[in-house]
């Protein structure tokens, strides 16, 4: 496989259970190395989406390659070269961490060092401890190093942060980013806007099985999908909020306005759309 | 090739000590019969007649609750629990996985059928088997119907809470069909009748061809092999058809 070749490639992609379509003809490409963000609502068509990719399903129509390959024929060679971390998934309830590691590493050609998987996905502490004996949290930091422990070339995320504490996800975001340094490709879907913003190089907003918006956050916000704001607060103490394509032009309005009166604007600030505002105004139900 | 061979050894290494951090599995895969093999042990200690029916019913009732119970219960539990599905995401072959799982059912058939074989010469005086390839014959037979069929019954059990319920509910009236606990010959019409077309009292059949002296030769019980073979076509059937990965849930 050459650099050029994209990790993944989607076209056309449809999905449907009887009569219902859950995915509408979607494409999208990963370039290797990049961090990829599928954002949207629940229902929107996300997980099936990945579980197209990963080959638990068949797709309707469409083509789609993971590292060259057809998911869908699920070969083994594939599933040497891929790392998964399902929306929820359970475990052996007797296993301990250091046990499922281990088993776990002998499905790969080139695991990495179980210890450094540990310390990695941060249960140095609990290693010895039967998964029943673990918090949500604990667990879901064993999806991930179970998904990471056969030093996978692609990894898939389904809403990896789901139920943690401020701290925890922090310290996701970490081992992600961290993913990204040894560069791997990372495949993230999440309802988290914030999580999207600060981790993917790439976003797909996804609706009712299409994509309504695909880009970087930053482009997705500036590309005049949604506006600047402009919020101050006026002399007779009252909060104005306007809205504006271009911020240059009205805040010379406002100040030069606000001069000519001899008043000033008390916190006067400008706010560039965050992928959450871009995400509200694509998602909403008109 | 090699490669799975070692990965099936792990896996079913992997089985056997997740079944003995398992209490309650321990108790009722493998205690259970052990225990009824002790109580009519006692009841029938000074009858050799009634001995020579307790210890192949027994003795197929072990073979019972160690593959059709212990895999309709655990097959349901790693659907429900996402072992399943998060197995079927790793290089680990379907073959390779399944197969450590069931030769981890079998290892647990083979040692209680050794028990009871031990039990029956050491303690209650019954001898050797006289035929033990029609015993292991009926054994093996009995392991791959029983089996899939118990695999068969996980796939319509919906959640890992109804599963004793649902399994029991099957496994008890069978047993008793079956004359594992009840003598035949005083059963009514309707319960022989059912009993011969089950597949349990088939095995019950081989199984004392097998440890009892002048209890008919493999000759004699083949019919008794097609009833199981039967059952064992359509256990297979509906267990790799009705195969699901995941809960129906999610």
């Amino acid at each position: 496989m050459t650099t050029d070749e994209p990790a993944i490639d989607v076209r056309g992609l449809r999905k449907t259970y009887g009569p219902h379509e859950a995915v509408r003809g979607i494409d999208f490409s990963v370039a290797v190395g990049e961090v990829f963000g599928l954002l949207g609502p629940n229902g929107a068509g996300k997980t099936t989406t990945v579980e197209i990719l990963e080959g638990y399903r068949d797709r309707t129509a469409g083509t789609v390659s993971v590292l060259g390959e057809d998911p869908q024929l699920r070969s083994t060679a594939l599933r040497q070269r891929v790392g998964i971390v399902l929306q929820s998934c359970g475990m052996y309830r007797h296993i301990t961490v250091r046990e499922a590691l281990t088993h776990w590493s002998r499905f790969y050609p080139h695991p990495r060092d179980v210890d450094e998987v540990i310390a990695v996905a941060g249960l140095t502490q609990k290693q010895d401890e039967r998964t029943r004996k673990l918090s949500g949290g604990q667990l879901r930091r064993l999806d991930f190093a179970l998904a990471l422990v056969g030093d996978p070339e692609l990894i898939f995320l389904d809403e990896p942060t789901t139920g943690f504490d401020p701290a925890a996800r922090r310290a996701a975001w970490e081992t992600i980013r961290s993913l990204k340094e040894l560069g791997k490709t990372v495949l993230l879907t999440t309802h988290y806007l914030d999580e999207a913003q600060e981790l993917a190089d790439r976003v797909a907003i996804i609706k009712d099985g299409g994509i309504l918006a695909i880009g970087s956050p930053a482009e997705l916000g500036v590309q005049g999908i949604s506006r600047y704001q402009v919020t101050y607060v006026d002399a007779a103490g009252t909060a104005v909020a306007e809205e504006t394509d271009d911020p240059t032009h009205l805040l010379h309005r406002l100040t030069a306005a606000a001069i000519d009166r001899g008043e000033t604007l008390n916190e006067l600030s400008v706010t560039r759309p965050s992928l959450e505002d871009v995400y509200l105004e694509l998602t909403a139900d008109v | 090739m090699s490669d799975q061979l070692s990965l099936l050894w792990r896996q079913y290494r992997l089985e056997r000590r997740m079944f003995w951090r398992n209490p309650s599995a321990a108790f009722f895969n493998f205690l259970l019969p052990l225990l009824f093999l002790a109580v009519f042990g006692v009841i029938f200690a000074n009858n050799h007649k009634d001995l020579e029916i307790v210890l192949p019913a027994v003795a197929a009732m072990s073979v019972m609750s160690t593959t059709f119970t212990a895999l309709a219960m655990n097959i349901t539990f790693l659907r429900e629990q996402g072992v399943l599905k998060r197995m079927r995401g790793t290089p680990i072959s379907t073959g390779t996985y399944l197969g450590g799982v069931g030769l981890n059912a079998v290892t647990n058939t083979a040692i209680q059928i050794v028990f009871v074989v031990l039990a029956g010469r050491l303690v209650f005086g019954i001898g050797w088997p006289p035929d033990p390839v029609q015993l292991i014959l009926f054994t093996f037979a009995g392991v791959i119907c029983l089996a899939s069929l118990g695999v068969a019954l996980s796939h319509v059990i919906p959640n890992f809470d109804s599963a004793p319920a649902i399994v029991n509910a099957v496994f008890l009236p069978v047993v008793f069909v079956s004359g594992v606990s009840l003598d035949t010959k005083h059963s009514p019409a309707f319960a022989k009748d059912l009993a011969q077309v089950l597949p349990v009292g088939h095995v019950v059949t081989g199984l004392k061809g097998g440890m009892v002296a002048h209890s008919g030769g493999l000759g004699d019980h083949l019919s008794a092999l097609a009833v199981i073979a039967a059952w064992t076509v359509l256990g297979i059937f509906f267990a790799v058809r009705g195969f699901s990965w995941e809960s129906a849930r999610s």
